[in-house]
């Protein structure tokens, strides 16, 4: 593994973990959206 | 506040991408590591962040015990939360970062990392007593629970830095004085991270407002109904 | 009634009920034994290689003891709404928790007493510096322990899964306790360095704590 792959690994990682946490609000917001909807009827 | 959102977006996007760019290509090729030294322009701005971070989370804990204004306390939690977004980045980075240049994934005696991983598991715990928690007052439990980690942090730093005089290992950050082309860059990718956390703490912020009114009325609802 | 006078009364108290159930003794005893025995078959207590080791096996059993401890804290004030009563009383709070703390601490010392000769025993141990250290890193150890670890069942008695997240505060916080008392146990028994400064960083890290969950015990009580 020559030491490019690293470089590489630690900049997908740090966005996998960025985009991880989106992903994680994005659900929440849904959720939030989904609430506000039945709460509306 | 949503023209401010989009705009903050916008100027992050194109932040981070300038800071990649000079990451990558911009910068001077680093001497004895080569380029897998460039990781260290990702790993030390989101230390920094992280750090900033629980800082403010700190501050708002205290605050929220002084004030008990709801609004602190959802600081304290926003900041909380990508404070750990944050360090999980530094913990993955650094052993990376580590392996290729002293050979060894993890070394107890580095005493950034280690840390920032102590660091890193305390507000782990943080995140999960707030989840767990089923009190009507969790936020004066948590708060609480964040002054006893920034009192712990100063103890955490001079044990692990005692620890060291006796067994001395690598120092996977690096030490020494940098070029000041490599000052400039890693810079650049600060500016870029922090308008990061902001953009990314500002929406955290504004969904949980929501989730708390939503919150609230849905309790209200069903005591309505258990009125009718 | 003055502060030590109302902390001896409840410590007393405690004293006087853990007693009166010989289970709490007898139970002890055997779980002080089963430890050392489960270590000695996870760990092959080969002379050389224990003595480098011992001073975090042990300490790791006694984490794992005072853990035990700890998490029936406040068991008995729960039941009698004894809790609900210093809540709604102008009566502070403090002594309350100090003769929690020092019920605790004699508990896990008790323990640690049994647990040590069998440790010594299982794993041939034999302290190559200044034995007598050894007890000032017991002492100051045990308490670091448990003034956050009483402090912290308080924290988690309005938490799903109570048991699991009292370790899991009370570790993190602790590192540096713990540091301390693994490297001084292994200073003692190596007698290759001096413990001293190891020392002073557990008496440091009980001063701040302590006065820290003083400090802060009323807050955590008024919001549970």
């Amino acid at each position: 593994m020559n030491s490019m792959h690293y470089l590489y690994a630690a900049y997908i990682a740090t966005w996998a973990i960025h985009g991880t946490y989106l992903v994680i609000l994005a659900r929440k917001y849904k959720k939030v959206r989904r609430e506000m909807e039945s709460l509306r009827k | 506040m949503k023209r401010g959102i989009s705009i903050l977006a916008v100027v992050t996007a194109l932040l981070l991408s300038f800071a990649l760019y000079e990451a990558l290509i911009g910068a001077p090729t680093e001497r004895t590591m080569g380029d897998v030294q460039r990781i260290f322009y990702y790993h030390v701005p989101s230390a920094w962040t992280a750090f900033l971070l629980f800082l403010i989370n700190f501050i708002a804990s205290i605050v929220y015990l002084i004030r008990r204004n709801p609004k602190t306390d959802i600081l304290a939690l926003v900041s909380a939360e990508v404070g750990v977004v944050f360090c999980t980045v530094v913990i993955v980075t650094g052993p990376i970062w580590a392996r290729p240049v002293w050979g060894i994934w993890w070394a107890a005696g580095d005493i950034r990392l280690t840390t920032t991983l102590v660091l890193w598991l305390i507000y782990i715990s943080y995140l999960v007593l707030r989840r767990f928690s089923t009190s009507g007052q969790t936020p004066v439990i948590a708060a609480v629970l964040a002054i006893f980690g920034a009192l712990d942090v100063p103890l955490v730093y001079f044990s692990i830095w005692f620890f060291r005089t006796q067994h001395p290992s690598p120092v996977i950050g690096g030490g020494g004085s940098l070029d000041p082309r490599m000052a400039h860059v890693l810079l650049i990718n600060w500016a870029a991270f922090l308008c990061l956390a902001w953009l990314v703490s500002w929406t955290r912020y504004r969904l949980e407002v929501v989730k708390r009114e939503v919150e609230e009325a849905q309790a209200l609802e069903s005591l309505l109904e258990g009125s009718r | 009634m003055s502060f030590f006078a109302i902390t001896r009364a409840t410590l007393e108290k405690d004293i006087r009920l853990e007693w009166r159930s010989k289970d709490a003794v007898n139970a002890m005893l055997f779980f002080a034994l089963l430890v050392v025995v489960i270590f000695s078959f996870a760990f092959d207590p080969t002379a050389e290689e224990s003595r480098r080791i011992a001073g975090g096996l042990i300490w790791v059993a006694f984490l794992f003891a005072a853990v035990v401890a700890l998490n029936q804290t406040w068991a008995r004030e729960l039941r009698n709404q004894v809790l609900d009563a210093y809540r709604v009383s102008p009566a502070p709070a403090n002594p309350l928790f100090l003769a929690k703390a020092l019920g605790n601490f004699i508990f896990v010392a008790i323990l640690e007493a049994l647990m040590t000769p069998l440790f010594i025993v299982f794993f041939k141990l034999r302290a190559l510096g200044e034995t007598w250290d050894l007890l000032p890193i017991a002492l100051l150890g045990t308490w670091a322990l448990v003034v956050n670890g009483t402090f912290f069942a308080a924290m988690s008695l309005r938490t799903r899964s109570r048991e699991i997240m009292l370790p899991l505060l009370l570790f993190p916080i602790s590192v540096p306790a713990l540091l301390g008392m693994v490297n001084a146990t292994s200073a003692v028994l190596s007698g290759e360095y001096s413990p001293r400064v190891w020392i002073a960083l557990l008496l440091a890290y009980d001063v701040v704590f302590t006065i820290a969950c003083l400090y802060l015990f009323e807050t955590v009580l008024e919001a549970e």
